[in-house]
């Protein structure tokens, strides 16, 4: 009986934080639909959103304000920072070859970590959590409650940005701009303007993702990895769709939690690799992803 | 912009000399490979051999990446497959240099061969996340197998012994891989004058167009795999007599990207481009942690900074040759040798 609560705990802790994952990687694949580029540091963008937060809640403590104000702060900066690099970075790759524009997310991801430790250090630290750390017990299992609201609050996001996505004239915008750019284009749809936006929205989400994670362990540089293993999520769920997103969210949490469970704690870390890895033997176009017709 | 190839015969494609210069170039570089070693101290000498390495393993991903299309992270985590085949091997059971240095190699190459398999279904972003996942995935079994590899410990191994000599000294070692190293390049020039080398670059330029004219894709790219990974078990059996102790973090993921970098920075799918990036990034750091030694009096924290710093300047290297010169300094070099073939008549 006593295992079997432990099971169940373990369940719900890797489905909550599977619920976070959705979060992370709706990022990747909204910029995904709209440029056809996946980004591998949308992970460490995320971390120095995280970064962002902690420095604003210092700030903001020092101010003497509520802490709460420190969350916009964040979102808004980390906003910004996306749109920067989209303009700055993947702007002039336009029309080059995908490999261009994933070798420069991947360099992103050094330079990114690089000034993180330079302004940061790459001590750990402890932003403050959102809601208490508390363990509530949901029936007999043992739930920890940021782990919970945070749950609650990604899986509202992803319901809104789907929303977004299929009923506003932006979600048109985007969702045109992914099935055929120069048709967008000649369509009078700003099409830099979504990918801005793109980058922007996918920051911001990482950001918020960061923020409710990092208060349940700490907060290093090393938050960004945690981007290349979201990588196996939007696979999973075949790149280009939020629902097939959003299960293979939850199933990789939950996947992770019990590797976890009953393989022990370094297990869990390269389980979302080896799910990739034969993801892409088997099925490389994920569950519920589009199969990628190439015409010659 | 280069226009016009006016060779007219396969004789005329294949030659090695495209200009004299280049033979008289080769022979300079050799002397001076020769000479040098014996001017410098052994720091500057440990500089050298590790560059060697360096170019086995660039060289490797050139074949893999740059001549067949092919993208991988994954070459760090196949060095780290030869280097602790060797040390395993030489620790564990004793076997001399001569043997396990081609053990190493096949061992890698046929690891490598099993990693290839995605590339059969997929490629260009897919590929790349899967050879992302093998990295992560060797790193990891490497630490877990404790009873072989001693895990996150990591091993030491003995110097090698060559012909009675042991290689210790910074010279030895450095004479020892420089040549290999040499060969190893050239190995990899002369592979794209032969069938198999044009097959790959065929597969490069466009993969089923490739299979439509009967080059059989499954052979070539698990060739091609077969053979990047064999340079990276060469270039790992070296690494691990060269810095002869072994963690499984000195193979992780930006060891690869450190290489995928190199080559980029280098130029993809050109002879010279891996010994330019291998030299690149290793003298990114060197020029760092020597300007940070001039101004340490002035800001103590400046030897701290230089680790972050380095990998800040690769990355924006790496924007910057993608965004501004995506042939990398290979291109460059051509543009200077066609600047003097053509002189008087220049722009």
């Amino acid at each position: 009986m006593n295992e079997l609560l432990y099971i169940v705990e373990d369940s719900l802790t890797g489905l909550l934080t599977g619920g976070i994952y959705a979060l992370m990687a709706v990022g990747m694949v909204l910029v995904f639909k709209a440029t056809r580029v996946v980004n591998f540091a949308h992970g460490t963008i995320m971390m120095v959103g995280t970064y962002f937060f902690f420095s604003f809640s210092l700030l903001v403590q020092q101010l003497g304000l509520s802490f709460w104000v420190s969350v916009p702060l964040a979102l808004l900066s980390t906003g910004l920072l996306g749109m920067f690099l989209e303009r700055v970075l993947m702007r002039p790759l336009l029309g080059q070859s995908v490999f261009s524009m994933i070798m420069v997310t991947v360099a992103l991801i050094s330079v990114l970590e690089g000034l993180t430790i330079l302004i940061w250090t790459s001590d750990a630290q402890y932003p403050p959590g959102l809601f208490s750390l508390q363990i509530s017990f949901i029936w007999e299992a043992a739930v920890n409650m940021q782990l919970f609201w945070g749950f609650v609050i990604a899986l509202s996001l992803f319901v809104l940005i789907s929303i977004v996505l299929f009923l506003t004239r932006i979600g048109v915008a985007l969702r045109a701009t992914a099935s055929d750019q120069a048709t967008a284009y000649s369509m009078g749809i700003n099409v830099p303007g979504v990918f801005g936006m793109t980058w922007m929205v996918a920051a911001m989400t990482g950001c918020l993702a960061g923020i409710l994670l990092a208060p349940l362990n700490s907060l290093t540089p090393s938050l960004g990895h945690l981007g290349l293993s979201v990588l196996a999520v939007i696979i999973l769920g075949g790149l280009d769709s939020l629902l097939g997103t959003l299960i293979a969210a939850l199933l990789i949490g939950w996947l992770e939690a019990m590797t976890g469970h009953f393989l022990g704690g370094d297990y869990r870390e390269v389980m979302p690799y080896i799910v990739v890895l034969l993801i892409i033997v088997i099925r490389p176009y994920g569950l519920f992803g589009s199969k990628e017709v190439e015409r010659i | 912009m280069h226009i016009g190839n006016a060779r007219s015969s396969y004789q005329a494609d294949e030659v090695m000399w495209k200009r004299p210069a280049h033979k008289g170039a080769m022979l300079l570089i050799i002397l001076s490979l020769l000479i040098l070693p014996f001017w410098i101290g052994p720091y500057h000498l440990m500089l050298m051999s590790q560059l060697g390495i360096f170019v086995i393993a660039i060289a490797g991903l050139n074949i893999l990446t740059g001549y067949t299309g092919l993208i991988s992270l994954g070459q760090g985590a196949f060095m780290g497959i030869g280097a602790y085949t060797t040390a395993v091997l030489a620790t564990g059971y004793g076997f001399p240099p001569w043997a396990t240095f081609p053990l190493s190699i096949i061992m890698t190459a046929l690891i490598g061969i099993g990693f290839g398999l995605p590339s059969l279904r997929v490629r260009g972003l897919y590929l790349t996340i899967a050879t992302l996942a093998a990295n992560v995935i060797i790193v990891f079994a490497i630490r877990k197998l404790e009873w072989l590899t001693n895990g996150d410990r990591g091993i030491n191994i003995e110097p090698a012994v060559l012909f009675g000599v042991s290689i210790e000294s910074e010279l030895e070692k450095y004479f020892v891989i420089a040549p290999l190293a040499l060969l190893f390049v050239l190995f990899s020039q002369n592979l794209f004058r032969t069938k198999i080398g044009r097959a790959f670059i065929a597969i490069r330029e466009q993969d089923y167009s490739a299979e439509i004219m009967g080059i059989s894709l499954i052979r070539y790219k698990l060739t091609a795999f077969a053979i990047g990974s064999a340079y990276a078990g060469a270039a790992g059996s070296l690494w691990a007599y060269f810095f002869t102790a072994l963690t499984p973090n000195q193979f992780n993921l930006s060891q690869s990207i450190l290489f995928l970098a190199a080559l980029i920075i280098g130029g993809m799918g050109t002879t010279l481009g891996p010994l330019f990036g291998a030299v690149f990034v290793i003298l990114v750091p060197e020029t760092l942690r020597a300007i940070a030694g001039l101004i340490t009096p002035y800001y103590p924290l400046a030897l701290q900074a230089t680790a972050p710093i380095t990998e800040i300047i690769y990355g924006l290297l790496i924007i910057g040759f993608l965004i501004f010169e995506p042939m990398g300094l290979s291109a460059i070099w051509a543009r200077i040798w066609r600047y003097i073939d053509r002189w008087p008549f220049t722009r």
